[in-house]
């Protein structure tokens, strides 16, 4: 997954022989790897993939859910991170609920970046009252506030149903992408590219999909990243009141168990301070590789070494 | 002036798209939830109040859709909320206005805090590039932004409340031991209690409003009337203040307004961790009650409060940006 996030993949509209599309893959990694931030979060990303994809081998514990072991223990080598107040080990459920929390984000990462490409590309290329509708739409959803929304439909809706909270992150989640998507859109709207393909031809949609958003590339992969950062928070967030499943694993209904608990009160900061970690661990993540990519894309942005900066002033 | 009409019909359009999801919500939902909560709670309360529901909710309704829509209008537009069920007899209206003044008090002086300070810092950020603020403050503050807020309030009650044996309180607003007044033990004692609370706002919200601004600020240095400003000799703290930072806050400005809703997911969530009895706390409670009258209420309330900052946020930048006056 992390790989080819990093790597991207070829524009497929592109009339580009393979040598040149190697040597973009080759700088676009150079790219991220001389940016600690990309580093960073790749780092970060790919070993929180692992660790969803196979938790069995990272734990002997296969259900984290069963109240197995004593209660409330101290950490120790059998129990890295200490047991629950239900005698569930600690490490292993975060081990385990690395994966809802990753299924989250790139679910709603992916599925908003969607929607955002739909609305924002086709308001800004369509032009004319639907643009106007498409705009109004998009920036009633920006400043209606999301999280009571989400939250007062989770309550009808029933807790802990994993698609219907994807959806209603999605449906929360999308408007900022768009509008953002859409001023890019106008910007290349005039472009000489565009007009030459209108002239031969080509019908609107092969130019939408072939000639826009090869182009927009970056800008569609930061708000996947911003989507995804936005999941990750807003879906913990959820867990945390006791609106997401509350019988599965994840890093938020940790903490829901644990705040039930009163866990700091009763001496178990471990069972609080751990899955938050792991939360801001791959927030950040997301967060990282996101302004990684403002950087790459505008170098102005990166940060002025200091000793340069120091070596060039005297 | 054109530009600020614009915006106020804005904002009559959103309020009118809020009200109307929040009409629509419960109807549209599987199950019949709204007959599910009628069920539970008939004999416990009296008939009336159920008849007050049923007509909320469209439940046993032989009005047509659209009458129902006029009466919800009309009820919302008067500020009759109906009957909170956690709280009856009391109406919802009451419950509310209770919980708006803290809720004001923590979170709004909270959020404008960290955006005045973040971007002051921000602005100090962008124009010593390279200097000690701008190596420092960025990679902590991307840090920060990924943090969960209610995560971060917990925190804080481990180090401050927990470990230190009640060097601070971690629960409800004030003492409830002592009787609410004006005496300056009170008001220490809100003070107090707010700490806590308005640093896990603070640390969490102020990283968004220090990169952006920095970044802004980093853009609008390199325009040529910066730099015409500097041939004519101005000084450097007019140059700072009145030309570059002028300009980096429009769209700061606009990232506020949007990100409003994000600082209020926050809240919200804050405010459950510490138990403050405000708007998010209550919103939270009403949920875990399926208090569905006090539930949709709070989610208005919460989205006027969002809104009017918005308009705000408009009208500020029609002061700092002539241009937008003029067209």
């Amino acid at each position: 997954m992390s790989t080819s996030l990093v790597a991207g993949t070829p524009n497929p509209g592109e009339q580009t022989g393979p040598a040149r599309v190697r040597r973009e893959r080759f700088g676009f990694l150079r790219a991220v790897r001389g940016n600690r931030k990309a580093l960073t979060g790749s780092v970060l990303l790919l070993v929180f993939t692992v660790l969803a994809i196979v938790p069995q081998w990272f734990t002997s514990v296969s259900d984290p859910n069963a109240h197995e072991f004593g209660l409330m223990l101290s950490p120790s080598a059998t129990h890295p991170l200490g047991t629950t107040a239900f005698g569930q080990d600690i490490l292993a459920q975060l081990i385990w609920g690395t994966r809802q929390s990753l299924v989250i984000a790139l679910a709603v990462g992916g599925l908003a970046t969607v929607v955002s490409v739909l609305v924002g590309v086709s308001a800004a290329y369509l032009g004319g009252p639907t643009d106007g509708v498409l705009s109004a739409i998009t920036d009633v959803f920006l400043v209606v506030p999301t999280f009571p929304l989400i939250v007062v439909i989770a309550a009808y809706a029933g807790k802990g149903n994993l698609p219907v909270m994807i959806a209603v992150l999605v449906l929360t989640g999308w408007s900022y992408g768009a509008r953002q998507l859409r001023a890019q859109a106008l910007s290349l709207r005039n472009r000489d590219f565009l007009e030459s393909a209108r002239v031969r031809g080509e019908r609107r949609s092969y130019i939408i999909v072939c000639e826009v958003l090869p182009t927009m590339t970056s800008l569609i992969l930061a708000n996947f990243l911003g989507a995804a950062l936005y999941a990750v928070l807003t879906a913990a967030g959820l867990q945390f009141i006791g609106l997401g499943d509350n019988n599965s694993v994840s890093w938020g209904t940790m903490l829901h168990w644990a705040q039930s608990n009163s866990a700091l009160q009763t001496g178990q900061p471990l069972w609080v301070v751990a899955p938050g970690v792991c939360v801001a661990l791959l927030g950040a993540a997301f967060a990282l590789l996101n302004y990684a990519f403002d950087e790459i894309s505008n170098p102005a942005l990166r940060p002025v070494r200091r000793t340069r900066a120091q070596r060039a002033s005297s | 002036m054109r530009y600020l009409l614009h915006r106020l019909g804005f904002f009559v359009l959103t309020l009118w798209a809020a009200v109307t999801v929040n009409f629509a919500i419960p109807r549209l939902m599987p199950g019949d939830p709204a007959s599910a909560m009628m069920a539970r709670f008939h004999g416990r309360v009296n008939p009336a109040a159920i008849h007050a529901l049923e007509v909320a909710f469209g439940v046993n309704s032989h009005q047509s859709l659209w009458s129902q829509y006029l009466s919800y209008l009309h009820n919302t537009v008067t500020g009759n909320f109906g009957v909170s069920l956690t709280y009856f007899p009391l109406p919802v209206s009451t419950e509310i206005a209770q919980a708006v003044p803290w809720t004001l008090g923590l979170v709004g002086v909270a959020t404008v805090l960290a955006f005045v300070v973040g971007t002051l810092v921000g602005a100090v950020s962008g124009w010593k590039r390279g200097g000690l603020v701008d190596s420092v403050v960025p990679p902590v503050f991307v840090v920060t932004s990924a943090l969960p807020y209610f995560w971060v309030g917990m925190i804080l009650i481990l180090f401050f409340s927990v470990m230190t044996n009640g060097l601070l309180p971690n629960d409800g607003a004030y003492d409830v031991n002592l009787v609410p007044s004006l005496s300056p033990v009170f008001i220490g004692d809100v003070v107090r209690h707010a700490l806590l609370p308005a640093a896990t706002i603070l640390i969490t919200s102020i990283g968004g409003w220090i990169l952006t601004m920095r970044n802004n600020m980093v853009t609008v240095l390199a325009e040529d009337y910066v730099r015409m400003g500097r041939a004519k000799g101005l000084s450097d703290r007019r140059i700072m203040y009145q030309y570059a930072a002028r300009n980096a806050l429009l769209p700061n400005l606009a990232g506020f307004a949007m990100s409003l809703g994000f600082v209020v997911a926050g809240a919200i969530l804050v405010e459950y961790v510490f138990n403050y009895p405000g708007l998010g706390y209550m919103l939270l409670n009403a949920v875990n009650n399926l208090d569905y009258p006090l539930m949709q209420a709070l989610f208005l309330m919460i989205t006027v409060a969002v809104l009017v900052a918005v308009l705000l946020c408009d009208f500020v930048t029609a002061l700092l940006d002539p241009r937008t006056r003029s067209s």
